[in-house]
């Protein structure tokens, strides 16, 4: 009884926007996995099963919405599961349909991801009513920032270093086709000019409101044997939670992260990421997340993530890129933000990044977490299948 | 097609639900499900840190808030942090996708469960929201108008009459006397039509309750239940949304997840059915091949406790304790979500031979 290895064989997404208003949700879906199907040079005939995901079902006013999508994607006839997890959803949702293939239950499963934000106001809409909730905890931001302020306290990082992050990002984003923003002009004064949203959190060290689908073909080896172009394999998959709130709760770098890259590492045979893992997309919505999240999944000691932004590490061209994609800074339809992650991932060891590739790129790391720092989805993908 | 056998034997190994009200005013989510998760670990004897695997389904719509299962989570102690997912779907579902995580052998045992709370809303009304957004939903057709079409097109078609349907209704709800948990038991009177042809009688009661399920693999199994209700195979499928393309009188998609799951490949003794309707239950008997032999829905069913959410799982922890009990050797538990039957899952559920 071993589990089969799990390959990526095609990755479709969307051009992702402020606002899809020529399409539908069914029709936003059915691009991204029209382009995975073709990218993978597949038909719908060669899926065995869809596994969707999406955040709340609020966002867009569609009660349990897989019911309504499963004409668009191909799934009549076909099992459908829809996974729900909050902001790291676009990861389980993957790790759920690579489940599926490990356990031989399926050989080929389209697994996808989606959010149109453009239908609803997600920050209202994450901000919940009493009495659920205290007033005055605006979007996710609000909620964040408080944290952030705990890490910059915590390990006396220097406040221009979210501002480093964001203009990176937002500049890589400009390589990446899908990106939703855009900003030729971008320039380091324009972000530290930008207003102030959730002190220390300015506008443009925040993410935008997307409208975006993300897809990916999974399969086992088989399947892989007979795909056009480099698969990419399945080293390591996990999930963590853990709760909201609770005494000894760490916001800073919760136990949840640090457990679930501790599972991945350990499928993946990684004893020192920094070293082993070449290029990283990790869920960074407020700029300063990404030393937060350097230090919680094991790349740097805890108090020195910030020095590796600062001294250029996850620029595209250093040593340990980190969102090369542009990231959740460039780019959020929230559901599929983890999956975007994931797909980026696999299309760097796949060499199919394009303008923003990481050269020689071999192990990626691919993160998404949701919820209030408390859900946590990871997979480590390579461009050889695994030994064991 | 034959059935392809599980790559490892996972079996239900305790069961718990709620007893199920019309209204819980007094409890929240949270206080529903724990004591159900306290009775499912107190049957095994496992703590929540000896779970290898959580998995839950609950839906924001009846909740009325975004990430409301995140309330749920809190209540089950993710402390230290733990291996879980949670679905948008009924919990039957949450426990196949437990099913799947064991079968890889990255876990042995998962803790399943499911809650809903139909009383805050108008159920009936909610519901409408799981519809076409752009051409359906805007019209507000409610469940059980839904569910009235598809009864009308099976007396149309000669498959069943007022007074067959009435009967379903009748012989569930007598079998749910002996169920504590049943929120209908014994004689309901089949009431005045709520949308013609269905009677009050016909529709299942609105409700709130949680169901919990504990899954083992292989020898843990045995260590943790005396007669495991091992899953010889579970499949579910989905149908088109529309309703003008599906024919409402058949269930392909229940009779293609019932092969795969190897249901025909000898008969079941017992079938748990979730058929909210007295008209759906016709439909399922037909496209699951069930005759009279099968003792269908012994606990009352769906007509009896309806617990959105949690309904489906119910029918499977059900199944799984008349195995248990040793009142049936191979068992039939179905589960169902969308309108009409949209979507359903088919679990085969055996004892080791006696």
């Amino acid at each position: 009884m071993s589990k089969e290895p799990v390959a990526v064989v095609g990755i479709g997404q969307t051009k992702h926007v402020a606002a899809r208003r020529d399409v539908s949700i069914a029709g936003l879906v059915r691009e991204a996995a029209q382009r995975a199907l073709a990218d993978a040079e597949l038909t719908w005939a060669d899926i065995d099963a869809v596994v969707i995901g999406k955040a709340p079902d609020f966002f867009e006013g569609v009660m349990m919405p897989e019911l309504y999508l499963a004409d668009a994607l191909g799934a009549v006839g076909k099992p459908m599961l829809r996974v729900h997890t909050a902001g790291s959803v676009g990861g389980s949702t993957a790790l759920v349909a690579s489940n599926l293939v490990a356990g031989r239950v399926h050989g080929t499963v389209l697994t996808l991801a989606y959010e149109k934000q453009s239908e609803s106001n997600a920050m209202w809409g994450l901000s919940l009513p009493i009495p659920f909730q205290q007033p005055l905890l605006a979007g996710a931001g609000g909620f964040f920032a408080p944290h952030v302020r705990a890490y910059m306290r915590r390990t006396g990082a220097p406040d221009g270093v979210g501002s480093l992050v964001a203009y990176k990002d937002r500049r890589n984003a400009l390589k990446n086709p899908y990106a939703h923003l855009h900003e030729h002009d971008i320039t380091l004064e324009k972000v530290q000019a930008s207003p102030m949203l959730w002190d220390p959190i300015r506008y443009s060290e925040t993410c935008p409101s997307s409208d975006g689908a993300c897809a990916m073909i999974l399969t086992d080896r088989a399947g892989a044997a007979r795909s056009p172009r480099p698969p990419a394999w399945m080293h390591g998959g996990a999930m963590r939670s853990e709760p909201t709130l609770f005494a000894g709760k760490d916001f800073v770098s919760p136990q949840a992260g640090k457990d679930c890259a501790a599972d991945v590492y350990r499928q993946a045979g990684i004893a020192d990421p920094r070293r082993e893992i070449d290029a990283v997309e990790m869920y960074v919505p407020f700029s300063w997340y990404e030393p937060m999240w350097l230090e919680n999944l094991g790349f740097a000691a805890e108090g020195e993530g910030w020095k590796l932004t600062e001294s250029g590490v996850t620029e595209l061209d250093g040593d340990l890129p980190v969102n090369m994609s542009g990231g959740v800074l460039s780019t959020n339809p929230i559901g599929a933000s983890g999956m975007i992650r994931f797909a980026e991932a696999a299309l760097q060891v796949r060499g199919q990044a394009g303008e923003h590739q990481v050269d020689g790129a071999r192990r990626v790391l691919g993160h998404a977490y949701g919820g209030g720092s408390q859900f946590f989805s990871m997979w480590l993908v390579g461009a050889t299948p695994p030994t064991s | 097609m034959s059935a392809p056998r599980p790559l490892r034997d996972i079996a239900v190994v305790a069961f718990a639900q709620t007893d199920h009200l019309r209204t819980s005013d007094e409890l929240s989510e949270v206080e529903m499900l724990m004591p159900v998760l306290h009775e499912v670990l107190a049957q095994t004897g496992l703590k929540t840190s000896d779970i290898g695997f959580t998995c839950s389904g609950s839906t924001d719509y009846l909740a009325g808030r975004a990430f409301s299962f995140t309330m749920a989570l809190d209540g089950v102690g993710a402390w230290p942090p733990i291996s879980e997912s949670h679905v948008e779907m009924d919990g039957a579902w949450a426990l196949y996708e437990a099913w799947t995580k064991l079968l890889t052998g990255e876990a042995d045992t998962a803790l399943v469960y499911a809650y809903g709370k139909s009383s805050p809303g108008s159920v009936r009304d909610v519901l409408t929201r799981q519809l076409d957004p752009y051409y359906v939903a805007p019209l507000w057709p409610d469940s059980i108008a839904l569910a009235a079409l598809q009864a009308q097109a099976l007396i149309d078609a000669g498959d069943t009459d007022e007074p067959a349907l009435a009967a379903v209704a009748t012989r569930s709800r007598a079998s749910a006397a002996d169920n504590s948990h049943a929120q209908l038991r014994g004689s309901v009177p089949r009431g005045d039509y709520a949308v013609r042809p269905l009677r009050t009688g016909d529709c299942p009661p609105i409700g709130d309750g949680a169901a919990a399920v504990i899954l083992a693999a292989g020898e843990r199994a045995r260590d943790l239940c005396e007669r495991p209700a091992w899953i010889r195979g579970i499949d579910h499928r989905i149908e088109a949304h529309g309703l003008g393309v599906r024919d409402l009188t058949d269930s392909p998609s229940s009779r293609l997840a019932a092969e795969r799951a190897g249901a025909f490949e000898r008969p079941v003794d017992t079938a748990e059915l979730h058929a909210p309707f007295t008209s759906q239950e016709v439909v399922l008997r037909k496209a699951l091949r069930l005759d009279d032999s099968v003792d269908v829905n012994p606990s009352g069913g769906p007509l009896a406790a309806n617990p959105i959410m949690a309904a489906g799982l119910i029918r499977i922890g059900e199944a799984a304790a008349r195995i248990q009990r040793g009142d049936s050797d191979r068992a039939l538990a179905h589960a169902t979500s969308g309108p009409c039957l949209q979507q359903n899952l088919v679990a085969v559920l055996e004892g080791d031979p006696r």
